[in-house]
């Protein structure tokens, strides 16, 4: 009999090994089972695109319903895995609906939930998180009405809800308890450049702010206080205060976890054999170092680490080396990342954040390791291409924009 | 609705008919159209969904903004003067027969 494959999980990651797989010619069965009311959808546009009007929810469908029944792949939706039990031969999945799946091999994307802060009010009608299209459609409803939004937290998705807030022409304000911007994932440049950018917009940024608790009335929040007792009115709040990994089946099945993530290694084995994982739920070698273990959260992540899955399912021999990357749309400026800026000892600025248009490449040891760059595509598609390949290009030379990029690579 | 062409390396074609509005590249992907990646869904952020336009096409398609341009020179396949991002190409009744050949490379 043929292997059989279940996917727990139906996001990026979950899709892209059913999709990986038949690309192989995998002739087994593949079923994939996820919580929510949808098949696999983007997640990414929720807070930007979708957001602002720009899309709907069949736009953000990964497949049509139609490609995963001609690709004999099996999508189960609105069933939570609830246990797996193992016999001596397979496994078997059982759902919140008593459904029972038997399988051989077992991949887990079950991807993170939003961070709560378990805070005062946190109840009150109109305080969201945003995670999946639920979360969205609930800000999409109360987004027309809303006039003073508050975000609070200061990382890629608070920013990217209040650029389209602000574009909106609605008053906000973002609560930062940290003293810069993004400060978990990019050099203080870049932190600094998107404070100035976001106030230029109008948008007020508060740094180095602790908040207290929501205030409402008749069930409504109306504003957020902050610890020192001031009162900023607020008809609409959004927290993105970051995630925490979904593992608590990997958990029950006994699999190593760090930090609450699944721990894999570079063919994205779990401490099981039988059992494989990616996506946003997981720690794995550093992809280009292999030095340390990292969590990513990103599509690439999930994308790449998935079809390593695929890789080691159909037994080819495979590794995560892919270079990370990473965009951020707000308003007129796109962000794009690439590579892991983890240990950097220097930076260099190309170009002049003034005029919203540059580059801040991170080195270690004198070899470049990461780049943010905004609105400079070039720059950030020749250092991408430059870690792929293993190569370099000078820290003292990168600052001349008179030269691109690609023309300083050496080895 | 429109129609749209997409034509392989090898010369295998395949014509979906598209949703009014939706991208070139959604309309491939969607539907399992091989070698169209796009990797980031759509936000012009990868340059893996290049495609070349039927050249009596291009007066109707347009050309390339900045921001595509410049992505499309990091392209992993060369650009030619019918190179376009096919997430940056929305469907509507004036395009329908469109017909586009994918790159040999996008990654």
């Amino acid at each position: 009999m043929s292997e059989r494959i279940l996917i727990i999980g139906a996001g990026q990651a979950g899709m892209q090994i059913a999709v990986s797989l038949r690309d192989a010619e995998f002739d087994g069965s593949i079923t994939m089972i996820g919580e929510e009311p949808h098949g696999p959808y983007q997640r990414p546009p929720l807070s930007k695109a979708y957001l602002a009007g720009e899309s709907d929810e069949e736009s953000l469908e990964l497949r049509s319903p139609a490609f995963y029944v001609e690709n004999n792949i099996v999508v189960i939706t609105g069933e939570r895995v609830v246990d797996v039990r193992w016999d001596a031969a397979h496994g078997t999945a059982v759902t919140d609906t008593g459904r029972e799946v038997p399988f051989d091999k077992l991949a887990l994307t079950t991807g993170a939930d939003v961070r709560r802060l378990g805070v005062e009010g946190e109840d009150l009608d109109g305080v969201l998180y945003l995670r999946g299209m639920a979360d969205a459609q609930g800000l999409k409803q109360r987004w027309d009405a809303a006039k003073n939004v508050v975000v609070i937290g200061g990382g890629f998705i608070g920013l990217e809800v209040a650029a389209v807030a602000r574009k909106n022409g609605k008053t906000t304000t973002v609560v930062h308890r940290n003293t810069r911007l993004l400060s978990r994932v990019v050099a203080p440049e870049t932190s600094e450049f998107f404070k100035q950018a976001h106030e230029r917009r109008g948008t007020t940024i508060l740094l180095n702010t602790n908040f207290a608790r929501f205030v409402g009335e008749n069930g409504k929040v109306t504003g957020v206080e902050l610890e020192g007792g001031e009162v900023i009115p607020a008809d609409l709040v959004m927290v993105g205060v970051g995630v925490i990994p979904r593992s608590d089946l990997a958990e029950k099945l006994g699999l190593e976890l760090a930090n609450g993530s699944i721990v894999v290694d570079a063919q994205a084995r779990t401490s099981d054999p039988r059992v494989l994982a990616a996506g946003d739920a997981v720690t794995m070698p550093h992809p280009l170092t292999q030095e340390g273990q990292i969590v990513l959260e990103s599509v690439q992540n999930a994308v790449d680490q998935a079809k390593v899955v695929a890789k080691t399912i159909m037994g080819e021999e495979t590794a995560y080396t892919a270079v990370p990357w990473f965009w951020s749309d707000q308003d007129t400026m796109k962000l794009q990342m690439a590579g892991l800026n983890i240990g950097y000892d220097q930076t260099v600025v190309r170009g002049n954040p003034d005029e919203e248009k540059f580059s801040v490449l991170y080195y270690k040891n004198g070899r470049v390791i990461a780049i943010d760059s905004v609105n400079e595509v070039l720059d950030y598609m020749a250092v991408r291409k430059a870690l792929g390949a293993g190569q370099n290009m000078p820290a003292d030379k990168v600052a001349d924009t008179s030269v691109k990029l690609k023309e300083l690579v050496e080895d | 609705m429109p129609n749209v062409t997409y034509i392989q390396p090898n010369g295998q074609e395949v014509t979906i008919e598209a949703r009014d509005g939706d991208s070139v590249m959604e309309t491939a992907v969607r539907n399992g159209v091989k070698g169209i990646i796009a990797e980031c869904g759509g936000a012009c952020a990868c340059a893996t969904c290049h495609v070349f336009v039927e050249e009596q096409f291009m007066d109707k398609v347009g050309q390339p903004g900045d921001l595509e341009d410049d992505m499309l020179d990091g392209a992993a396949d060369n650009r030619t003067e019918c190179s376009r991002l096919s997430c940056q190409i929305k469907m509507n009744a004036d395009l329908d027969g469109l017909r586009v050949r994918i790159a040999n490379e996008q990654v």
